[in-house]
């Protein structure tokens, strides 16, 4: 990919020594793994060493959007006279990769998209062959591009492509593509998110995904790396149950209730020993929790099983706030007397077990 | 009468050696489906659940006649098995499996449409027809013969769901979940073009959740349509955050896409009843 040269440095004397190789302005670019950096204050121009070691310092001693920058890029900065707009994405209605493309680079690509939607080129790639080389140059003509100048911005797109599949992209995005007053296109910013589930087969994306995690609570990573399902919100009902509908459904249903959820958190269809303990070691993580709802729709998995398990583990954990349970499923009466007899309450529905959640809450405050 | 599967439907099972794929066919054969084997590469002559074990589907469909895939294996293996099982003339082909890449969803779901194949999931819990046949892992008891055909994107709230409505005595023609992903086989607009079609099915139960745009496109389908039968919908993700992703793959708000809110407005601009918690779609469609 033609991109700008660059450097990256880990601290403002290399920052600066960056600069005077590429031996004129420079950006400095904060190297982190969040969107929208250069709003954050990310990214941002030098034209002399001296400047470039400060403004490296400054970035260096930054964090964006909750991530900490420990490296930045330097990059010979380009005078561009157009800048514009290259992603590939997954379509999920059409089941495809689509090409979008847009003459309005460098701005935010959402809000071109609701304010001029027609300002927005889309082209779906047939999965069962590729993208073609006519294909690629249909975008480049969409981009306004003629000449030698085609050629180049559709070997652009081909490589975007070829990259995306290789590394199993769910988008890959030049914002902005740039047209140097040389007539030179060159990829002046590249971002590629790649697919969670593909990290079996790009092993070397996997130690930096479950490190840098963005905008993530400590708690949401340590979930991430239990493989539970956990996100993390600003009420006072700690929540898990096993099913992702079955989970938001609760919580939204805490919501009607008045009440304010905690968290999200999914252990699974199944509803194993080891998950549920795990899930209860994060959501009970969270100081702001102050009772704690489960709700296992058990199906095949057996109630009293589930409920021995919720016993041990609270013992083992010493959990001293107001529990909830929901318990149904195969084995549920005997589930259920377990509970009781342990005194804690256990409900046939969710409904009352929403409703007895949020109550409990109120007797604690 | 149901949709996809019933009766006489014969499937194989992708996996049937695996702990999962075993367990699951036990509890299949004992529901009643017909099953007539397994396909596990390289433990070809063995037996699991008194069934056949083969090496490939085609050695498998020279022994037996099957119409019907059944997919437990690994993400890693799922695209090559589905594929095998679209090339084998099976249809529908169920995919449980959770965790595929999305990459591999696009090809198969291209393969499958050059072939004219139906793809259930993935990370789907299945499909049942109700005392007939069940071709999934969702709980057997919970479901009843019945009248209501249910359509969902989630595994443990559809199961929620299906509880309420044998509690109630609305019995289902079929339930099936589409999967969890964000690429999978089956629109609810898809759905619902079989339900139409189905003379037993008299109303239908649509579980939506946050993310994507599959509901507001039911909707407009439903209003375009005038569709003629009962829909009772109910979107779960009122509660959840912009931005993050919760659970499935394909349950996450992107900007001010995919909100429950959108979703439940455009439903109910469309004529249909939206049920606020999922106890709510028993009475609702009994109420019509």
């Amino acid at each position: 990919m033609p991109v700008p040269d660059g450097i990256v440095a880990a601290t403002p004397a290399e920052v600066k020594e960056a600069c005077q190789k590429l031996a004129g302005p420079v950006m400095v670019k904060a190297q982190v793994l969040v969107a929208g950096r250069g709003k954050a204050g990310g990214i941002k121009p030098a034209s002399t060493p001296e400047e470039a070691e400060r403004v490296g310092n400054e970035i260096l001693s930054m964090t964006v959007k909750g991530e900490k920058v420990s490296k930045v890029l330097v990059e010979k900065k380009l005078a561009s006279k157009l800048e514009r707009y290259v992603s590939i994405v997954v379509d999920r209605g059409s089941k495809c990769y689509t090409i979008l493309c847009s003459t309005q680079g460098g701005m935010d690509i959402e809000q071109v998209a609701s304010q001029n939607p027609e300002k927005i080129f889309r082209y779906q790639i047939n999965p069962l062959l590729g993208l073609q080389e006519y294909e690629s140059r249909t975008v480049a003509k969409a981009l306004g591009y003629s000449g030698k100048q085609l050629t180049q911005v559709a070997a652009i797109v081909s490589k975007l492509y070829q990259i995306a599949m290789n590394y199993d992209a769910e988008l890959i995005e030049s914002n902005p593509l740039i047209e140097t007053q040389d007539g030179d296109i060159v990829a002046a910013d590249l971002r590629i998110l790649i697919d969670d589930n593909s990290l079996f087969r790009q092993r070397k994306f996997l130690e930096r995904a479950s490190t840098y995690e963005p905008d993530m609570t400590q708690l949401e990573i340590q979930a991430r790396e239990k493989d539970l399902a956990y996100v993390e919100l600003s009420g006072d009902i700690g929540i898990i149950g096993n099913g992702a509908g079955l989970v938001m459904a609760t919580l939204d249903m805490i919501l009607d209730h008045k009440g304010k959820p905690a968290n999200f958190c999914d252990v699974g269809g199944g509803a194993n020993e080891e998950r549920i303990a795990a899930a209860l070691q994060i959501v009970m993580g969270n100081p702001k929790v102050k009772v704690l709802l489960i709700n296992i729709m058990g199906g095949i998995t057996r109630c009293d099983d589930v409920a021995r398990a919720i016993l041990d583990i609270q013992k083992k954990m010493g959990i001293k706030i107001p529990m909830v349970i929901r318990l149904v499923g195969t084995n549920e009466k005997e589930g259920q007397k377990i509970l009781a007899d342990a005194n804690i309450p256990s409900l046939n529905s969710m409904e009352a077990a929403a409703a007895k959640a949020v109550e409990l809450l109120q007797k604690v405050q | 009468m149901a949709i996809l599967v019933g009766r006489k439907t014969k499937a194989l099972v992708w996996g049937i050696t695996g702990s999962q794929g075993s367990f699951h066919t036990q509890l299949m054969l004992e529901y009643g489906t017909k099953i007539v084997g397994g396909i596990t590469p390289g433990r070809g002559g063995q037996q699991v659940q008194g069934l056949p074990v083969f090496d490939t589907a085609r050695e498998a469909l020279e022994r037996s006649k099957a119409d019907a895939a059944i997919i437990f294996v690994p993400a890693a293996h799922a695209k090559d098995a589905a594929l095998e099982a679209i090339a084998a003339i099976l249809n529908p082909v169920i995919v449980i499996t959770e965790g595929i890449p999305v990459k591999d969803e696009i090809q198969i779901m291209a393969v499958a449409k050059e072939k004219g194949t139906t793809i259930i999931g993935p990370n789907t819990p299945g499909i049942i027809t109700p005392g007939q046949c069940k071709l999934g892992i969702m709980p057997a008891h919970i479901f009843k013969p019945g009248k209501v055909g249910l359509v969902s994107r989630s595994g443990t709230l559809t199961y929620e769901i299906a509880a309420s409505l044998t509690n109630a005595g609305l019995g289902q023609t079929t339930c099936l979940g589409v999967g969890g992903d964000p690429v999978v086989g089956l629109s609810f607009v898809d759905v619902l073009k079989m339900f139409k079609k189905d003379a037993a099915t008299k109303a239908i139960a649509m579980i939506g959740e946050i993310g994507g745009n599959a509901e507001e496109n039911a909707a407009e389908f439903i209003r375009q349509t005038r569709y003629p039968k009962t829909i009772v919908a109910y979107i779960a993700g009122r509660a959840a955050p912009p931005g993050k992703r919760m659970g499935h793959a394909g349950a996450i708000i992107t900007g001010k896409a995919g909100t429950a809110e959108t979703k439940i407005e455009s439903l109910r601009g469309a004529g249909v009843k939206v049920a606020m918690k999922p106890g709510e779609i028993a009475r609702l469609i009994k109420r019509s």
